[in-house]
């Protein structure tokens, strides 16, 4: 069906606002709505619907198509509620309640509704709960056994077979079984209005009715696997974790993502020992309940190429397997022998507990030299000042922006739930966006300004043509996109940044915040704040300390004649120069600190141990500590926290946003400075979506992942594919 | 009648018309035009193919999916090759209380085609339609645009006979 709930779903179609075409306000309506639920009575602000009122008082309406992150739908029927005085039961998810109305949520009409809807729904599904992976915590399941009748009158006396619907095929990470759909049209919603790829809806009418693409394609979105939660019943399922667990009977961590720098809250589900499946938390600031599929589903990464045992390099140049012991033997000899000339460098997945431990140990052994592998401009205010270095608008602060700049980043790859954001507020409140860099699909239309760093300069001079609307914006945010500190002139980039934001400072609503800078790893800014520094240069030391460092474009440089130590959790680029391998924890095996791009610290929990002899990595260095002789203060978790808390307060502080706001400073400091630009084009990495996959050591093991980029790989090749670029 | 292999677009007439269609809706709405445009595709190859829903999607700035939906949706869309002459049979209560089945056995016998097929010379596609809205002459039969009232089968033995000729 032709679905036009909101105007700006569909790419391209922009809204024509008039001007003074706001609502005659002659007649003001009554500020609130006095309701009575089942005999409750609540107050309610006037469009608040029956479902939502009830929610309000506690009496939650069943629901299949009713999800309060899209779209009203109301074609599932299951949550009719009778009216009193009203004819017929009404959709209490569609309908808004009216001054006085008593709605009764239990009464024999809702009880009857409820059942009839129940046993249509129930007619044209397969009773195949045992065989489907929806089963245990399928609504559908639940809604039956609380809301349907006890006895079926479904007797199918001919054998003629129940209604089916044949399987699409769309992509590798969501499974379907599309005769137990029960067409509520969530996922057709999902993609349209928070994924904005259309590719999904409805085809044929009445019991030919079918959900899918129509055409054979797959759903190309980074945000696909969303739409397995989204489904009330087994019809979109993970193809990944199909008939591997059921969900009692696995264990459940609370956890937090570090596959890309916004933290996304996760629940991690486990069975002995193993990761069998990894879902989204609900964390309103940040992920919302979404999460991207890299997140979701590169968790059998963590089972691949992992390092399970110490290994050194014996005198044939082969690494070879060693105990503990030996291993730390070996580094601390090496470190011993180094003399201070040690470099450390810290990996985008490290946690804030291993990197003070190192720097704590580097730092005992007579050595400064610690960074990290993601570069970041140090002339100006460098990063002292905080500010420079987070997204200071904070994720859902986007949505109250009303312009977006976005410079040399492509956030839909990059931090796709930023993204998500970003267009819920397109959507929502007529956001307008910009983008200088790199011309990428965005799922959400906006205004292109080259690719030229030259534009950025303009701006800041006041001389480009876009500056005018920048400047009469009340909320404008500037995303910068970390990768671009690259680049030789990203110090001239952040001068610029910051000299545009505050000129337009000047013209803002009181304590917005313009400058952001989007990170790409988890663990770059608890680097910064623990004064790891940006801009790592290679010189020759005797010792390189690789603390799960895989970026291939800094390590292929390596000095001869310096040893490497690589601690880490997988066989990447790292362990494949190094001389002596630590085998570390991943994000699932151990309890630790990260921060995410806005500052905000957080924790993941231990889901499961580490395999073989991998250790968590705080402790790996406090060992060496020992064997070196410098022995670190601290033996339990609690007490290197206390250590983080002395040199940061706020990275203990969990859940909390810790801002900064020193943005006028950090632009005073860089305004003196002279640079040189360069020409070259703000080019982005990650540009389409088989880029979107592989970004790091774990996601680079995971076969799900392979599979994806060969499926849009082949997508790509096909006549049905439209490039929206 | 046939889908060129790799492209569809309006004739330059229509092209006019499909415009004209999307002037009556407000700027930023064209998409209402769609049912008009798929109208139009219809006249002017007789049936729907996928290349052309994609195309007008892309000439009204929607996505391909909102097209397919549409079209899927209303039965007088044919998405499939049909013959030089639709044959519609209607078949609601009063023409089938004046023997509409009379009417569509003797089509399918005169033309050895079953409901949803089209003979081999590519000429009669065979459907049932609900009410063509002239039960006062029922039964009735719609064939391309014209109607043919107060049918007996002897009636349908002189429409294909004509028809054939033609």
């Amino acid at each position: 069906m032709f679905r036009t709930t909101l105007q700006r779903t569909a790419p391209s179609i922009r809204l024509v606002v008039t001007s003074g075409q706001s609502r005659p306000n002659s007649n003001v309506p009554p500020s609130k709505l006095e309701v009575f639920i089942d005999d409750k009575k609540v107050h309610v602000d006037p469009g608040t619907t029956v479902l939502q009122a009830a929610a309000l008082v506690g009496v939650e309406i069943p629901r299949f198509c009713y999800h309060e992150r899209l779209a009203v739908a109301g074609n599932c029927r299951m949550c009719l509620v009778e009216v009193e005085r009203s004819p017929k039961p009404v959709a209490a998810c569609a309908m808004p309640v009216m001054n006085g109305w008593k709605i009764k949520t239990n009464s024999e009409l809702t009880r009857k509704a409820r059942e009839g809807v129940m046993e249509f729904l129930l007619m044209n599904h397969p009773l195949d709960c045992p065989i489907c992976d929806q089963g245990g915590e399928c609504d559908l399941q639940d809604q039956s056994m609380a809301f349907g009748s006890d006895r079926s009158r479904f007797v199918d006396i001919d054998f003629s077979g129940k209604r089916a619907v044949e399987d699409k095929d769309i992509g590798p990470l969501v499974k379907t079984v599309m005769t137990r759909c029960i067409h509520c049209t969530r996922c057709i919603r999902f993609a349209s209005e928070v994924a904005g790829v259309d590719d999904l809806g409805t085809t044929g009418r009445g019991s030919d009715m079918q959900v899918g693409t129509y055409i054979e394609k797959m759903f190309l979105s980074e945000l696909s696997g969303n739409v397995i939660d989204l489904c009330p019943v087994g019809a979109l399922t993970s193809k990944p974790y199909s008939f591997t667990a059921r969900p009692w009977e696995t264990r459940k961590t609370d956890s937090v993502d570090v596959l890309d720098a916004l933290g996304s809250n996760i629940v991690v589900s486990t069975r002995a020992g193993d990761v069998m499946r990894i879902l989204p938390r609900l964390n309103e600031d940040i992920n919302e309940e979404w999460l991207s599929d890299k997140s979701r589903f590169s968790y059998d990464g963590l089972k691949r190429q992992r390092l399970i045992t110490p290994l050194v390099k014996d005198n044939k140049g082969n690494l070879v397997p060693v105990e503990w012991e030996d291993a730390l033997v070996t580094t601390s000899r090496a470190l011993i022998n180094a003399n201070g000339n040690i470099v450390g460098v810290s990996g985008g997945l490290s946690d804030a507990e291993s990197m003070i431990a190192l720097k704590d140990l580097l730092n005992r052994l007579g050595s400064e030299e610690l960074y990290t592998e993601e570069p970041f401009p140090i002339s100006g205010s460098g990063t002292d000042l905080r500010s420079s270095y987070l997204l200071n608008s904070s994720i859902a602060g986007l949505e109250q922006a009303d312009l977006v700049l976005l410079i040399g980043t492509n956030p839909r790859y990059e931090a796709p739930l930023l993204n998500t954001r970003i267009r819920k507020a397109y959507v929502h409140n007529d956001l307008e966006i910009a983008l200088l860099g790199s011309k990428v699909d965005l799922s959400y239309d906006y205004e292109y300004l080259g690719e030229s760093p030259a534009t950025l300069k303009d701006l800041a001079e006041k001389r480009h043509a876009f500056f005018s609307k920048l400047s009469k914006a009340k909320r404008p945010v500037i995303i910068l996109g970390a990768q671009q500190f690259e680049r030789q002139d990203g110090a001239v980039l952040l001068a610029q940044a910051q000299q545009l934001s505050q000129e337009l400072s000047k013209n803002v609503d009181k304590g917005w915040k313009i400058l952001n800078v989007l990170q790409q790893v988890a663990g770059q800014v608890a680097a910064l704040d623990l004064g790891y520094k940006p801009n790592l240069r290679l010189s020759a030391p005797k010792v390189l300390y690789l603390l799960g460092a895989d970026n291939e474009a800094i390590l292929k440089n390596k000095p001869a004649g310096t040893t490497v130590i690589y601690q880490g959790h997988h066989g990447d680029a790292g362990a494949a120069i190094a001389d002596i391998v630590l085998p570390g924890a991943a994000y699932t095996e151990k309890q630790a600190t990260y921060v995410n791009t806005e500052g905000r610290a957080q924790q993941t929990l231990m889901a499961v141990q580490p395999p073989g002899m991998a250790r968590s990595d705080w402790k790996i260095i406090r060992a060496i500590s020992e064997f070196v002789g410098v022995k670190l203060p601290y033996d339990t978790l609690n007490e290197v926290r206390d250590r983080l808390t002395d040199v940061c307060p706020s990275m203990t502080r969990y859940g909390d946003l810790e801002q900064a706001n020193f943005l006028a400073q950090a632009s005073d400091l860089a305004k003196d400075l002279s640079f040189k630009s360069v020409s070259t084009p703000l080019n982005v990495k990650q540009i389409a979506l088989e880029d979107f996959y592989m970004t790091d050591s774990i996601s680079r093991s995971s076969p799900t992942m392979a599979k994806c980029i060969q499926a849009v790989r082949k997508q790509k090749e096909s006549k049905y594919y439209e490039s929206r670029i | 009648m046939v889908e060129k292999e790799d492209q569809f677009s309006f004739t330059s007439i229509n092209l006019k018309k499909a415009k004209g269609f999307m002037k009556m809706y407000p700027k930023g709405k064209e998409s209402g035009a769609v049912m008009q445009l798929l109208y139009l595709v219809q006249e002017q190859v007789g049936w729907i193919p996928e290349l052309a829903m994609r195309y007008v999607a892309d000439l009204l700035n929607v996505p391909h999916m909102r097209v397919y939906e549409v079209a899927n949706f209303y039965t007088m869309y044919n998405m499939n090759p049909v013959g030089k002459y639709l044959i519609q049979v209607c078949r609601t209560t009063p023409c089938w209380l004046c023997n509409s089945e009379e009417i569509l056995d003797a089509f399918k016998k005169r033309l050895g085609i079953d409901i949803g097929e089209t003979t081999k010379d590519n000429l009669f596609t065979l459907t049932e339609v609900e009410c063509l809205g002239t039960c006062v002459n029922a039964p009735v039969v719609q064939i391309n645009n014209d109607f043919y009232e107060n049918l007996t089968p002897e009636k349908v033995e002189d429409i294909i006979t004509k028809l054939s000729n033609e």
